[in-house]
């Protein structure tokens, strides 16, 4: 674990009170459970939003309901500690709401323009169409950030339940090539963004326990030296994830073989 | 419930809601024939379909009662139903007992009790609005507001926003006319602040130990505290909880002029405490509006109503026992984050506390497509049992459960994960089985 051990972790999910609403709380749960697992000496903390922010190495920030998206967004910007701390190498992981509001702008519950943090070159506005909900499945981009050992990562698979339509900037990379579900919803057909040691998605599941090749590339980012270059990584031993894994195949063949499921749905339907 | 036909005024119905009520019955008659599920929501679809307007021609001329919530609806809505069935002798209740809990489900419960003067509804959260427009309620109990189905119904603020518009429409019961009392739960701001509009309120204390979803303040996006007390309050605006007419403390009701009333119900834990204390409120303006009287006795008072509610032991199979191989086996539901929560605590209260565990979850359309809040449980809190995943959504539970370090096997089919559940403990031992609603329903098809 390349000059990791000995190292004291700190994860934090970011204001719970707040953005806690779709489970992403188990990203930091998971991030937390595999860097001990691990042997690495991680602290978990759970950061209210009346508080100030903790100094920590990995920040989840999860999805939530709009009026409490502005008011994290507002007070993370406020303590400027999550900003502070990016530029200092930590590593953030936002999803959904959480997502929109590291980039530069999103809409509040009456289609007001916020100001987002500003850590991704992301702008998100009020979708025209239906609300995007459902299953999401998405290849990460070859030569993307969601590389490990010069390979793409496996196809991410997730839950996504939003209104909000992003468009990454020039100045952010999208994560990967949605092949089932919405995504951005932009137009271009893309899944999350990210840039130097910051990651947002759509996906719940949460994202980290569908996904564990992406919760150990995160790992992997806070593990190594603040000076290596964003994405590389320390290298993490592996796990026996078996139940993920078992987990990941049943949800992908649920979107890639549906006949069975759909069926049955629609059958229950008709018999109330 | 029973149906007890009374003479009562005939109701002239059009044409085509005739034609739409025989309908109801001929679906429901169909499908329970061809064995289609219990074929209560078939027949109001079809209903439905035929005459738009069927839940308001079918609610006319009945004393309405609606409950609606996330957690209790069904429970409480029985409880209710409870306590007015046979109190003057001739008060026939209908009830949506099955928890068939949208239009369909009403105009099929309605179409099959034509002659029951009361009517106690259960109501989806999302179809409140359309029930008190077609029902003109007497009284609306709403009991607590938290994540559930946000595939479904995205955001608990904008449900709250509804039924504040809803209810802020309400008029007060005044003499000849129509009016409604709102029993509101005071201990969950979200509830309140969609009953704050509402002109005739009746505040209980029924507790709520679920605060996530509320921490943002419904009315001005500040901070709502919770203090150890119960109380809770905006730290930016005057929102703080209501003064409560009642409050549910332990085992009792107590009241607002300090009288305390003995809550000895058969159904366990705190939060169906809870429900008998605002079944309590409730059911007395309803009584006095059918004019029951107890013989010789005077108004209806809560603890004849407290009293009432200690024959119901299940409902629809929930807190059931059940004998399996010789253990009895407790059948317990639980469908969002705040449910699982309570029915730990339920668990912890019973001091079963090595008696094993089988969890049970699906991810259908009735229970939410989505099982990230499966993250929200603290399923930590089951470490050192003996824990069995099953349901179709096994392997979401198993994820769960290793980041939770509960030690667990996963068995596909809840009967075979029951077996296998009860294979591992001693002869005659109890084991519990916590489903989520399809979940619930499969172990209770094949039991």
């Amino acid at each position: 674990m390349n000059g990791s051990v000995g190292r004291r972790l700190v994860v934090c999910v970011v204001f719970p009170d707040l953005l806690g609403t779709y489970g992403d709380g188990g990203n930091g749960v998971i991030l937390a459970r595999r860097a001990s697992w691990r042997g690495v000496d991680v602290e978990l903390v759970q950061a209210p939003s009346d508080r100030p922010l903790p100094e920590a190495d990995v920040y989840t920030i999860g999805g939530g309901e709009d009026g409490p998206q502005v008011r994290a967004a507002t007070t993370l910007a406020e303590q400027g500690t999550l900003v502070r701390r990016v530029e200092e190498g930590a590593v953030v992981l936002g999803v959904c709401a959480g997502f929109q509001l590291l980039g530069r702008s999103f809409p509040d519950a009456s289609g007001r323009v916020q100001e987002g943090l500003g850590l991704l070159d992301l702008t998100t506005r009020r979708g025209s169409g239906a609300r995007a909900v459902g299953e999401l499945v998405a290849t990460p981009l070859d030569g993307g950030p969601l590389m490990a050992r010069g390979v793409p990562l496996p196809r991410l698979t997730g839950f996504e339940n939003h209104a909000g339509v992003s468009v990454v900037g020039p100045g952010a990379v999208p994560l990967a090539r949605v092949e089932h579900g919405v995504g951005n919803g932009g137009g271009d057909g893309t899944e999350g963004a990210w840039s130097g040691r910051v990651l947002g998605s759509y996906l719940h599941g949460p994202l980290l326990a569908r996904n564990t090749a992406l919760a150990d590339l995160l790992l992997g980012w806070a593990l190594a030296p603040a000076d290596v270059p964003a994405g590389e990584a320390a290298r993490l031993e592996p796990l026996d994830d078996f139940e993920e894994l078992a987990l990941r195949a049943e949800r992908l063949e649920a979107v890639d073989a549906p006949a069975p499921g759909r069926l049955r749905r629609m059958v229950e339907r008709v018999r109330g | 419930m029973t149906v007890r036909p009374t003479p009562r005024p005939v109701r002239r119905h059009g044409v085509r809601a005739s034609a739409a009520v025989a309908t109801v019955s001929a679906v429901n008659g169909l499908s329970r024939a061809l064995g289609r599920g219990s074929g209560t929501v078939a027949g109001g679809r079809a209903g439905l379909a035929l005459e738009p307007g069927l839940l308001a021609t079918l609610a006319i001329g009945r004393t309405v009662a609606l409950v609606s919530g996330t957690n209790g609806k069904t429970t409480t809505t029985r409880l209710l139903a409870t306590a007015l069935a046979g109190t003057d002798g001739s008060a026939g209740v209908v009830s949506n007992e099955t928890g068939a809990n949208m239009p369909a489900g009403h105009v099929a419960a309605l179409a099959g009790a034509p002659d029951a003067p009361v009517a106690v509804l259960e109501v989806d959260e999302g179809y409140l609005g359309r029930l008190v427009d077609d029902t003109h309620p007497l009284v609306v109990v709403l009991l607590n507001l938290s994540r559930d189905q946000l595939d479904r119904i995205a955001e608990v603020r904008m449900l709250v926003d509804r039924w504040r518009t809803v209810l802020g429409g309400l008029q007060a019961p005044g003499p000849g006319g129509r009016g409604t009392v709102v029993v509101a739960n005071a201990d969950d701001p979200m509830v309140a602040y969609a009953a704050g509009t509402a002109p005739d309120v009746r505040w209980v204390g029924a507790g709520q130990v679920w605060h996530d979803d509320a921490v943002g303040c419904p009315s001005c996006g500040g901070r709502i505290t919770f203090a150890d007390g119960g109380g809770w309050g905006c730290d930016r605006c005057d929102f703080s909880r209501p003064s409560v007419d009642a409050d549910v403390v332990g085992d009792e009701l107590v009241l607002a002029d300090g009288s305390r009333h003995p809550i000895r119900i058969a159904l366990p834990g705190q939060f169906n405490r809870a429900n008998a204390g605002m079944v309590a409120i409730a059911a007395v303006p309803l009584l006095e509006a059918i004019g029951s009287r107890a013989a010789g006795s005077g108004p209806p008072s809560v603890d004849q109503v407290l009293g009432r509610l200690a024959s119901v032991t299940e409902v629809a199979g929930r807190f059931s026992t059940v004998i399996r191989a010789g253990h009895p086996v407790r059948l317990l539901l639980a469908k969002n984050p705040a449910g699982w929560t309570a029915i730990f605590d339920l668990l912890d209260e019973s001091g079963s506390g090595d008696a094993p565990v089988v969890l049970a979850v699906n991810a259908r359309i009735a229970d939410g497509l989505d099982t990230s809040w499966l993250w929200d449980v603290p399923f930590e809190r089951l470490a050192g049992r003996s824990v069995v995943a099953t349901g179709d959504r096994r392997l979401d539970l198993a994820v769960r459960l290793r980041y939770a370090e509960v030690d667990h096997v996963v068995v596909d089919g809840p009967l075979a994960a029951l077996d296998h559940a009860l294979g591992r403990t001693e002869p005659r031992s109890p084991a519990e089985f916590l489903g989520n609603y399809t979940a619930f329903a499969d172990l209770r098809r094949v039991l």
